[in-house]
C-alpha cells in the first residue's frame, strides 16, 4: 500500500502510460514452418509464451492471396486449398474475433470468382475485413466489382479503419493507378486521409495497418514494396505499437524496426519464390505433396496491456 | 439465269471463308505483328512496326498479366494464358506500355 491514494494513483497513471507508450509488440511471435511433416519453431517466442498468448484477450486471422480462378495446378486448385483454409479456420478451438483479408481474393476479378470466395470465406462466419490486390482491380470497371461487394462504407478505392477492443484497424488500397516501373501506391489522397484519421490519437493507441503490398521495401525489382508508402510509416512513427501485416508475396517475411513490426502472409493458393531465387517471381509449381507445407493462415493474439502480440503463422499441410 | 448468279457467288464465298479457316491460325493480315508475354517479360521488348499496322500481344506465361499503355491511351483487359490483346498503332511515335499486375514488365511499340 503506498501512503497515500495521491502517490497511488500518479504511480498507476505512470505504470499503465509506461506499459501502452513502451509497448513493442514483439512480433516475433511463434513462426512455424511445416516442412515433410515436422513442425519447427523459427521463433524467438518460447512455448510457454505462446501458449499464454493464446489466451490472449482477443484473436484475429489474416487470410491472404487466395486467387479464386487460379487453376494451374490441374490436381488443386485455388478453389480447393481455400476451401481447405476456411475448414482450418472453422476448426481453431477459440473462435477467432474476425478475419482480415489482404488482397487477391481472386485471380481474374471475374464474378464467379468473387461469388466463390464470399461462398467459400462466408462459410468460417467471422466478419472479414478486405482490401484489394492488383488482381481484384482487372474487372472492366476497373474495381467497380470488388467495390459493390467490399466498398461499402469505405472510402476512395476501398480505404477505411475500425476500433475493436481498444486497437485501431486501418485497411488501405496500395494497388490503385500503379505506374510503369512502379511500385505499390497509397496516392496523396489516401495519404491525406490517414493523417486526418491518425490526428488527434493518442500514441498508446496500438495500431495495425493491413495493405495487399507490403508497405516496406522486400524485393523492388519484383514490385515487392510501395513507392509512397515512408510517407505513411512517418505518420505511424509516433505510435507506441504499430503492426504492419501485407500480402502479395506469398511468402513470410517480417521485421521489427523500433516500435514497428511487419509481417506478410503466406498466401492460401500458390508460393513464390524468395527474392532473388528465381529470375521471374511466378508462381512456383512445386510437387502436389509439398504445395500444403507453402500455404497458411496467420493468426495474431494480444492481450493489451501486455506488451505482447503474437504472430502464429500455420500452414494448410 | 439471273438467278444462279448469286448462289455461284455465295459458294465462292464459302469456298473462301472455308479456305481461310482451315489454315493455320496466323496473322489475318500480314501487317499484324506479334509481342509474346513469356516469363513476366514483353517479347520483343521494343518492337518497331509501320504506321497502321496491328500488334497481337500473345499471353504464353502461366500467370495472367495485363497490357498498359504508359499514357492511359490503351489497357487491355486481363490476359491469362492463350489469351491475346490486339491494337492497331494509327499514329507514328513511340508507344511505351507495362502491365499493370506487374509494373516492372516493361515494353515499347516504335511506329515508324
Amino acid at each position: 500500500m503506498r501512503k497515500d491514494g495521491k502517490e497511488t494513483s500518479t504511480e498507476l497513471v505512470l505504470t499503465r502510460r509506461h506499459a501502452l507508450e513502451c509497448m513493442v509488440w514483439a512480433g516475433t511471435g511463434l513462426l512455424w514452418s511445416v516442412s515433410g511433416g515436422i513442425p519447427r519453431s523459427l521463433s524467438l517466442l518460447d512455448a510457454a509464451q505462446a501458449a499464454e498468448a493464446a489466451k490472449g484477450a482477443m484473436t484475429f486471422l489474416q487470410i491472404s492471396d487466395s486467387h479464386v480462378g487460379f487453376d494451374k495446378e490441374a490436381k488443386v486448385t485455388a478453389v480447393d486449398t481455400l476451401t481447405e483454409a476456411i475448414d482450418k479456420v472453422k476448426a481453431l478451438p477459440v473462435k477467432p474475433a474476425f478475419m482480415i483479408h489482404t488482397g487477391d481474393i481472386t485471380h481474374l476479378s471475374k464474378d464467379g470468382e468473387f461469388d466463390d470466395a464470399a461462398r467459400i470465406i462466408g462459410s468460417a462466419g467471422l466478419d472479414v475485413f478486405y482490401v484489394p490486390g492488383e488482381h481484384d482491380l482487372i474487372d472492366p470497371g476497373q474495381g467497380k466489382a470488388y467495390l459493390d461487394r467490399y466498398g461499402k462504407g469505405t472510402l476512395g478505392a476501398g480505404w477505411y479503419s475500425f476500433d475493436r477492443e481498444g486497437v485501431h484497424f486501418i485497411g488501405l488500397v496500395n494497388v490503385v493507378d500503379l505506374k510503369a516501373g512502379g511500385l505499390g501506391n497509397l496516392g496523396a489522397e489516401q495519404l491525406a486521409w490517414l493523417k486526418s484519421d491518425l490526428d488527434g490519437r493518442s500514441t498508446s493507441t496500438p495500431i495495425v495497418v493491413f495493405a495487399h503490398i507490403p508497405l516496406w521495401s522486400i524485393y523492388p525489382k519484383w514490385g515487392w514494396g510501395t513507392d509512397d508508402a515512408a510517407q505513411a510509416l512517418a505518420l505511424l512513427r509516433r505510435f507506441g505499437s504499430v503492426t504492419v501485416l501485407n500480402g502479395h508475396i506469398h511468402q513470410i517475411v517480417q521485421k521489427v524496426e523500433g516500435n514497428m513490426t511487419f509481417h506478410t502472409a503466406r498466401s492460401t493458393a500458390f508460393p513464390q519464390p524468395s527474392p532473388g531465387t528465381a529470375d521471374k517471381p511466378g508462381p512456383m509449381i512445386v510437387p502436389a505433396d509439398q504445395l500444403r507445407s507453402m500455404l497458411g493462415l496467420t493468426s495474431v493474439d494480444f492481450t493489451v496491456g501486455r506488451e505482447r502480440l503474437a504472430i502464429t503463422d500455420t500452414t494448410l499441410a | 439465269m439471273p438467278v444462279m448468279l448469286p448462289k455461284t457467288v455465295n459458294m465462292g464465298l464459302v469456298a473462301t471463308l472455308v479456305a481461310l479457316l482451315a489454315q493455320p491460325i496466323v496473322p489475318a493480315a500480314a501487317t499484324e505483328a506479334r509481342v509474346t508475354i513469356s516469363n513476366f517479360t514483353f517479347e520483343p521488348q521494343a518492337l518497331t512496326i509501320e504506321r497502321g499496322e496491328t500488334v497481337r500481344f500473345v499471353n504464353s506465361d502461366d500467370m495472367v498479366h495485363t497490357v498498359v499503355a504508359a499514357d492511359g491511351s490503351f489497357r487491355s483487359g486481363p490476359l491469362d494464358t492463350g489469351d491475346s490483346f490486339v491494337r492497331t498503332f494509327p499514329q507514328s511515335g513511340t508507344i511505351a506500355y507495362f502491365c499493370g499486375l506487374h509494373p516492372f514488365m516493361k515494353g515499347s511499340i516504335v511506329v515508324k
